[in-house]
């Protein structure tokens, strides 16, 4: 059966700052319903009530597609940033200078980071920005009513573009090459795992990428979508963990998986997707490893779920620079105009 | 023989890589420590190593330093250029050779001097092997000491700037330059008439290229952040910042107020350069046409979003790759305009290295106050020569950090405020900034359609009302930016406008307009887009306006055009774009070509003799102090008492 979104949260229930879970929602989504995308946000919601965050010490960034809409949607109290089409990165990696105290949440799709993003995103990896960075992907652009996106599978059909000719591009890959310090995936359907991923993402000092299925209920619908191997048409049979859902209602998972677990899970159209979680005793702090698992799943169709790779080692992108206790954004000329005797020096430096 | 003092142009032709910057540096310095009016200009390839480079340099007693077209003394080290530099030497001029270049010479209109380089520099056993042929720069530099008399302590302070006090390479340069000077003073015969003597008109000045400039500039203006991707001619201003922001704003904790970001693309520059002044930051990045090209969308969100960024263009000549290293000033247009939809710009326009440095840190107050992004257009002529200039000014005014609302503005207001709300009646509004902790304070900024409050939407009305908001505030703009400087002139018969780098071939054109073909003229350097008022009085007074620039289409003529419709037909076009830095020569021949005798005066009304009147009521600045202001290419004496700042 479909977990039930928490939605409904008691709204008597206040968390250690004070606060209670409608104080960390936004504007309601216009997004389809039933998208994995409101899951997502309604997990940001949850993760950061349960963390007691306060919102005032976020920044919310996007860039431009459906996932990024939904920043609106979420922690209404919080700064945000919707900016360009794949640059997403560049706006955050400057605006949290401007107070290095602060978080970032980014959300992103698979179409603003892995196509038209895919430089700013692995550039954002490597400079370790202190931002939770989840790319929602569908493998379909939805804003524009369904093209393929980077991360879709050779070989996928969809309605006006007809067959999709390249490899896809894996987005937990090509942050793990890129030096992020925390590499995980996750299912929109498996909430809980979102919500404790998002946990420990934002707990996480430096870039954290989440990278989260999220089908697209309208556009990546059609026969052989997404994910949808002709080995998982083959072996409808097994898929007795998962309910039937019917169209436009979300996917979730009946139970959580366990440690290791394989699991296919039926998109909107019947056709699969193969979870793989990582198994118990997986060292994620070890990146070779965490390659070759990414290797092994790519071999098998799998998506890797779960944490993949963390090193907590790294500095962020501002304490890299050093900077002054206080935010930047609350020093002032005495702080930031040299002294009038300076100009003298200056001009001594010149012939 | 007689003799030519002070006035005269020296061009060397080497190879790209050799080395010889240092040598031609040196040559320009020694003269401006003599005390003497010079302007030095590199004509460089895009290119490492290997390809024909000049270095051009005017010397001029009356201040008139733009490049001149001709040149009078030629020093040929380069053999690929060796018959195009002979056939460069005015008649009556001079050419000096490296001896081992056997190439004819068939000129007999000009004294010719060969150098024996390598052998002097072969002769002094202290110069180890491999750096023969880098001070064998220093033999050339000491030849041409002696024949035009370069004073030699001048020659010692070059020097010792050059390698910042480091005894070691200050003597073995100098000794080869000394070898080359006691060559000449026993070998070679003067049969010239060039000669240099000590004046005093470069005292209490100072030499800098305006990249440098800009950079100090924009730390006096209080730089918190800077993103920028390499580009010539920009990308020395990006590394100006990273050598005086420690020092200028070393903290006894060792802690920094700002940061310098190496972007892996312009796209990504201006993207945190927008992010960190959406956050409160002053922000800058700094960039050349191509990289602007690729700034255009992020350029159009921060205007339509309304996020304070400085955005230098240090203009080459383009389209497109176009000639890497050559200068011009062909973005006015683009940036006027810049990004899809309907967009004004602030540009700002320096006219000089110091103006580089005001702009520095001017720019950064407009943008916050405006809440819009800045655009400093520079060039590449003032950006990498070494200009002549006053001493740089501590700013007059405090920072100006525009309308920004903290938690207790919050509170007084009681979280009753709307991001994009015309509070003031002055269509700009009140921001605020992330880390602001009260509750009230957030808001979603976005490039999509939002209404006052910040919120989405697609209402038609609240776009239009939006959108003629942001048109109202490009005119607010005009009582802030710098003002035009007016060199008047109440004999001026005609009106010249230009911008930018092209003042002192302006100011010589003027001259031989004058004493050549009677032509009276004044001038008007506009400093900023939006045009504030004194260009509105400056245009209804003349019936002939030239507009003097550096580019094919007459981009300011173009702005002129729209702005002014009413007086389209007082607009001449004088634009050449051969990528060298102005000279008098196409300005003088662009203007004359274009003149029409007076006596068409027929679009003088009653109102246009009133606001004549009002300007020439302004104090004026003689002929004469125009020329001293020439002479020391700074803004002092530049009727500055004619510009009256509209700041509040």
């Amino acid at each position: 059966m479909t977990e039930t979104l928490p939605m409904a949260g008691a709204a008597s229930n206040v968390n250690a700052v004070g606060l209670s879970k409608n104080d960390y929602r936004g504007a309601p989504s216009t997004l389809c319903q039933g998208c994995g995308h409101n899951s997502i946000s309604n997990q940001i919601i949850a993760a950061m009530y349960e963390m007691s965050v306060m919102p005032e010490d976020v920044i919310k960034f996007s860039g431009i597609g459906c996932s990024s809409k939904s920043p609106t949607y979420f922690m209404n109290r919080s700064f945000g940033f919707n900016s360009l089409h794949g640059r997403m990165p560049s706006i955050a990696t400057g605006a949290l200078f401007g107070d290095a105290r602060m978080k970032g949440i980014g959300v992103s799709g698979d179409g603003d980071s892995a196509s038209i993003g895919m430089g700013q995103f692995k550039h954002a990896m490597r400079r370790n920005v202190n931002m939770v960075y989840i790319v929602e992907n569908n493998g379909v652009y939805g804003l524009t009513k369904g093209q393929f996106s980077a991360t879709a599978e050779k070989g996928l059909q969809l309605k006006k573009q007809g067959e999709n000719p390249y490899m896809p591009v894996d987005i937990c890959a090509e942050a793990l090459i890129s030096n992020a310090t925390f590499v995980a995936r996750s299912f929109a359907g498996n909430p809980k795992q979102v919500k404790e991923i998002l946990k420990a993402a934002f707990a996480h000092k430096g870039i954290a990428v989440l990278d989260i299925i999220s089908p697209c209920v309208t556009f990546n619908n059609q026969e052989n979508a997404y994910h949808s191997y002709a080995w998982g048409k083959d072996h409808e049979e097994p898929l007795h963990e998962i309910s039937y859902i019917a169209p436009r209602n979300e996917i979730m998972l009946e139970r959580e998986m366990n440690e290791g677990e394989i699991r296919e899970v039926s998109m909107h159209d019947g056709s699969v997707v193969i979870l793989k979680n990582l198994e118990k005793g997986y060292d994620p702090t070890n990146r070779t490893l965490a390659l070759q698992a990414l290797e092994e799943a790519r071999e098998n169709n799998w998506l890797l779920t779960g944490l993949i790779y963390v090193n907590t080692s790294k500095p962020t992108l501002t304490d890299i620079y050093n900077l002054v206790d206080a935010p930047l954004n609350r020093l002032t000329q005495a702080d930031l105009r040299p002294d009038r005797a300076m100009i003298d020096k200056v001009n001594a430096l010149m012939f | 023989m007689n003799k030519i003092v002070n006035d005269f142009s020296i061009t060397v032709g080497t190879k790209n890589g050799s080395g010889s910057s240092t040598a031609n540096n040196t040559i320009l310095r020694s003269i401006f420590k003599m005390g003497i009016p010079v302007s030095g200009k590199n004509l460089f390839p895009s290119n490492i190593q290997g390809l024909p480079t000049w270095y051009t340099i005017r010397v001029n007693k009356d201040g008139f330093i733009a490049r001149k077209e001709t040149s009078d003394i030629v020093i040929a080290i380069n053999p690929d250029s060796f018959a195009k530099d002979l056939a460069s030497v005015a008649p009556g001029g001079a050419f000096f050779y490296a001896d081992d270049i056997r190439q004819p010479i068939t000129r007999v209109d000009i004294a010719i001097y060969p150098m024996p380089i390598k052998a002097i520099v072969k002769a002094d056993a202290n110069i180890p092997a491999d750096f023969r042929d880098l001070v064998g720069n220093m033999v050339y530099v000491g030849i041409l000491a002696q024949m035009i008399n370069i004073d030699m302590e001048a020659i010692r302070a070059a020097l010792t700037f050059h390698f910042k006090g480091k005894q070691k390479p200050i003597d073995m340069n100098f000794n080869a330059l000394k070898a080359g000077a006691d060559w000449a003073a026993a070998n070679l015969e003067k049969k010239d008439p060039f000669q240099l003597e000590k004046m005093n008109k470069t005292e209490g000045m100072i030499m800098a290229d305006g990249n440098t400039a800009a950079a100090i500039g924009s730390v006096f203006g209080g730089i918190q952040f800077a993103a920028w991707y390499p580009i010539t001619p920009a990308s020395s201003l990006a590394e100006a910042l990273n050598d005086y922001l420690p020092v200028l704003r070393k903290r006894e904790d060792g802690k920094h107020t700002y940061a310098v970001i190496q972007a892996e693309d312009e796209l990504a520059a201006l993207g945190m350069a927008i992010g960190a002044g959406w956050s409160g930051l002053r922000s800058m990045t700094s960039t050349s046409g191509p990289g602007l090209s690729l700034m255009t969308e992020f350029a159009g969100l921060a205007y339509y979003a309304e996020v304070p960024v400085v955005v230098w263009d240090v203009q080459r000549i383009g389209p497109s790759t176009g000639l890497p290293t050559r200068t011009s000033q062909g973005d006015l247009t683009f940036t006027y305009t810049i990004g899809h939809g309907d967009s004004h710009s602030v540009i700002l326009l320096p006219g000089d290295v110091y103006e580089c440095f005001e702009f520095g840190w001017k720019s950064f107050d407009l943008a916050e106050r405006l809440q819009t992004p800045v655009f400093v257009l520079s060039d590449l002529d003032m950006g990498m020569n070494q200009w002549i200039s006053k001493p740089f000014q501590y700013p007059e005014r405090p920072m100006d950090r525009g309308k920004v609302l903290w938690e207790k503005d919050l509170e007084e207001l009681k979280g009753n405020w709307g991001r994009y709300l015309d509070k003031d009646g002055d269509a700009i509004p009140y921001r605020t900034i992330p880390g602001n902790k009260n509750p009230f304070s957030a808001y979603f900024t976005r490039g999509t359609g939002h209404d006052e409050y910040a919120k989405y939407t697609e209402d038609s009305d609240i776009y239009m009302k939006n959108m003629e908001r942001l048109a109202r505030k490009q005119q607010t703009a005009k009582q802030y930016v710098p003002a035009p400087v007016l060199h008047a002139n109440k004999n001026a018969t005609i009106g010249i406008i230009a911008y930018g780098s092209t003042e002192n071939a302006i100011f010589e054109a003027q001259h031989q307009l004058e004493t050549e073909h009677g032509i009276q003229s004044e001038f008007l350097r506009i400093r900023a887009v939006p045009f504030s008022k004194e260009v509105d009085a400056f245009i209804e007074k003349h019936d002939q306006i030239f507009v003097v620039e550096m580019n094919r289409d007459g981009q300011l003529q173009q702005i002129l055009y729209i702005e002014y419709p009413q007086y389209a037909m007082k607009f001449k076009s004088v634009a050449y774009h051969d990528g060298l830095p102005a000279a008098a020569k196409w300005v003088r021949e662009g203007i004359l070509a274009r003149y029409e005798k007076a006596g068409n005066g027929t679009q003088k009304k009653a109102a246009v003799k009133k606001t004549a009147a009002k300007a020439a009521s302004k104090p004026k600045v003689k002929k004469a102090a125009v020329k001293k202001s020439a002479a020391t290419s700074s803004p002092k004496g530049k009727s500055k008492s004619a510009v009256k700042s509209k700041r509040k």
